[in-house]
């Protein structure tokens, strides 16, 4: 590493890699890798003989993230693989997600944890039909930060033009979607063109690099510090001579700030009680925000389990027993309206039933699909949906946390579905 | 509200993630344990459920699966953290699975009980009916690790499906399961080697001797300096010498690779780590024997 043992001001950065298969995606990060230093020698000498086995001229930096054996046979990215590096501004941790319409479940996954994307775009080919539904879940999970890299420029002379036609394309696609902020820069993975330095093929190019991109992005605005909401994880009761009537609440804080002092309302109980501590291990806290894991002790002994949550008297979570939400359906069985599905958001379970699907979603067009509602593997559809007991939510576009859920098929344990809420 | 006293550091960031997962586990799971090496990585999840479960107990036993071939050091170090943290403790013996004839002993130069132990593992986790076992293994680590999940499930036969993973969306983590299937969960997922050391570091957390520079009988081997004891079949040109070493990692004695260094404290150590062009276990026998060594490990049951 080059970094020094202290490496951040900036903070963490998660970001996820999409694009069709062959855009360029493992290439990219295997660049920014190498070109970062972080790269062992054992790791690059084994790349470089797995390289020459395969009869590759030159370094196939695609071979550092595709660690399966079926990946590297197929010479395809099946499943996220995690790549970490720090430069001396922030620390990363990339997802590099495959490109292949029946491994979208894998990319979700990837993308669902992100604070950015990066889309590949082949310059020879332009936007295709991944380059879309890629786009169409990035802006569905959330991801507020978007980066189209048009690659292979090299391939097409480095042709502004080309790149300028590019743009123009996504910009027309990416007006119907909810991201606020899309960067386009000119690269060639393979060669490193305005990957970490400046390309003198591109003197027309008047932006900055990707790394200075990602170095720099400010995402910490993306994190809600308004509305409280602490979600119970785990009641700790040590029942030690030591600790005989320690009552703590332990979870992660979701969003808003809490402190000592604070009144708190418990939902859905509704009883009121102060907070008195906060606590990471034995040190107390002057205030907690996500994404800290706290243990919180009350001034009162009130009922309160996993499942329930914390918030404030004036600013409360909306309590329904019906939602309308977006789902991402992930499972080779179908949506099925008579299965019971259990319902996981936040730390509570309930049941569940899809009572309406409204539309599913033409990703090419984002034009919706009214006449046949059958939701399969990798459809994307608008649906209603019934818990068999109320659940505490907020819009997901306020609240990554408490507006996002699963479906989880009881009779296989299989997660079917990702869904946010409005 | 951008407010800069709201940035956390990156360490602080990982722990949150980390407490939260095994509070996750302690919450899903009827009995979980974790899976305790001795190494830095398992001292480290250790450290982070006692502080994700303070002032209560660890709410999970620590189970160590012993090879029969582990440094003195690593046994004293792991009966004083159980004793302190009044942690409950589980040995499963690599020799005694031996001695039933369950599996044969390899033999040879290059013998090892590093793949023996996972027959060891499996035993354990059916004698004990654990439905999710808690390991220190990061992404960085390794290929084939950087695909893992956090709860990555694993079938009745213990063996993990990398083609098929569930999919695991935000932190919503789905540890639902049929009866005898079990989780594997990795709580450091996202930690680096040296954000591991980092951390040690900030929170002071104590370490078995073997991590600090000392002297001690080695032999060199394959490009490797290996520590000298009685479960090493020495070869008729190697010579065991005194030389001055630290280890990276802590496995078995016969294929943990120790390497020359000066550093004695945890500064001396970080600033060797940031400076080091080897990944950690490119020190391992073990992981060297085919591209795919660890996949096909940790599709068997490995840790
Ligand atoms: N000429 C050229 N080839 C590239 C570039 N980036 C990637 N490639 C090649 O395109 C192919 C697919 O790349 P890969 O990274 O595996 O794509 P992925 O499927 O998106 O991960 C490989 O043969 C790469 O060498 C580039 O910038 N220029
Ligand atoms: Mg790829």
């Amino acid at each position: 590493m080059t970094t020094s043992s202290t490496p951040d001001h900036n903070g963490l950065l998660r970001f996820t890699t999409a694009g069709s298969v062959d855009d360029g995606k493992s290439t990219l990060i295997g660049r920014l890798l190498y070109d970062s230093k972080s790269i062992f020698e054992d790791q690059l000498e084994a790349v470089e003989s797995a390289s020459s086995q395969k009869g590759i001229d030159g370094t196939d930096l695609s071979l550092l993230t595709d660690g399966l054996r079926a990946e590297r046979e197929q010479g395809i990215t099946i499943d996220v693989a995690y790549r970490y590096f720090a430069t001396p501004k922030r620390k990363f941790i990339i997802a590099d997600t495959p490109g292949h319409i029946q491994y979208t479940r894998n990319m979700v996954t990837g993308a669902s944890t992100a604070d950015l994307a990066i889309i590949l775009i082949d310059a020879r080919h332009g936007l295709l039909e991944q380059t879309h539904r890629h786009s169409f879940i990035a802006s569905l999970l959330g991801l507020r930060h978007v980066v189209v890299c048009v690659n292979k420029m090299d391939l097409v002379g480095y042709s502004e033009d080309r790149f300028n036609e590019i743009v123009q394309a996504y910009k027309n696609f990416s007006s119907r979607l909810d991201i606020t902020d899309i960067k386009f820069i000119p690269i060639s993975a393979l060669h490193g063109d305005n990957v970490v330095d400046r390309s003198d093929n591109t003197p027309w190019y008047g932006g900055g690099t990707l790394l200075h991109h990602l170095e720099t992005v400010h995402v910490g605005a993306d994190r809600n510090l308004q509305d409280c909401r602490f979600p119970v994880q785990y009641v700790i009761r040590p029942q030690t001579d030591a600790h005989r009537d320690f009552r703590g609440y332990a979870g992660r804080i979701a969003s808003g700030v809490f402190k000592p002092g604070d009144k708190v309302v418990a939902l859905p109980s509704g009883l009121e009680s102060t907070v008195d501590q906060i606590l990471v291990g034995d040190t107390s806290l002057d205030k907690a925000f996500p994404p800290l894991s706290v243990t919180m002790t009350l001034t009162d002994d009130i009922d309160l389990s996993r499942g329930d949550m914390l918030v404030r008297a004036n600013n409360q979570p909306e309590s329904t027993q019906s939602l309308d939400a977006r789902i991402c359906w992930l499972s080779e069985a179908p949506l099925n309206p008579a299965t019971r599905y259990v319902l996981r958001h936040t730390t509570r379970d309930v049941q569940a039933k899809i009572t309406e699907v409204v539309y599913r979603i033409d990703i090419n067009t984002l034009h919706r699909i009214e006449d046949d509602l059958k939701v399969g593997v990798n459809d994307m559809a608008r649906v209603r949906i019934k818990t068999a007991s109320p659940l505490l939510i907020d819009g997901y576009r306020d609240n990554r946390s408490t507006g996002s859920f699963i479906l989880v098929d009881p009779s296989t344990h299989l997660t079917v579905a990702a869904g946010v809420v409005g | 509200m951008s407010d800069s006293s709201y940035n956390l550091d990156h360490l602080t960031e990982l722990e949150a993630e980390s407490i939260y997962v095994l509070r996750e586990v302690a919450a899903q799971f009827d009995r979980p344990a974790i899976l305790f090496s001795g190494g830095k990585d398992s001292i480290v999840v250790t450290h982070l459920a006692a502080k994700a479960f303070a002032p209560g107990r660890i709410p999970m036993p620590l189970v160590h699966i012993d090879t029969g071939h582990n440094f003195p050091e690593t046994l004293e170090f792991r009966d004083n953290l159980v004793e302190r943290l009044g942690a409950r403790l589980i040995v499963g013996s690599v020799q005694e699975t031996i001695d039933s004839g369950k599996v044969k002993e390899e033999t040879g130069a290059n013998a090892s009980r590093n793949r023996l132990q996972t027959t060891t593992l499996i035993d354990a986790i059916e004698a004990h009916q654990f439905d999710a076992c808690i390991g220190g293994a990061r992404r960085d680590e390794e290929k084939a690790r950087a695909k893992e999940r956090f709860f990555s499930h694993r079938d009745d036969f213990s063996q993990w499906d990398p083609k098929n993973q569930r999919p695991e969306l935000w932190n919503l983590f789905n540890g639902m399961h049929a009866p005898g299937e079990h989780f594997r969960v990795f709580p450091l997922n996202n930690w680096t080697e040296l954000d591991v050391w980092n951390y040690i570091l900030r929170e002071n957390i104590a370490l078995p001797s073997l991590y600090f520079a000392h002297d001690r009988v080695c032999i060199r081997r394959a490009g490797q300096i290996l520590a000298h004891s009685d479960f090493l079949t020495l070869r008729p040109e190697e010579t065991p010498e005194t030389m001055h070493v630290r280890f990276r990692t802590l496995g078995d004695l016969t294929i943990t690779g120790a390497f020359e260094s000066d550093a004695d404290t945890l500064e001396k150590i970080i600033d060797e780590v940031a400076a080091t062009r080897i990944t950690e276990r490119g020190g391992r026998m073990d992981d060297k024997r085919s591209e795919s060594a660890m996949e096909d490990r940790k599709k068997e049951g490995y840790f």
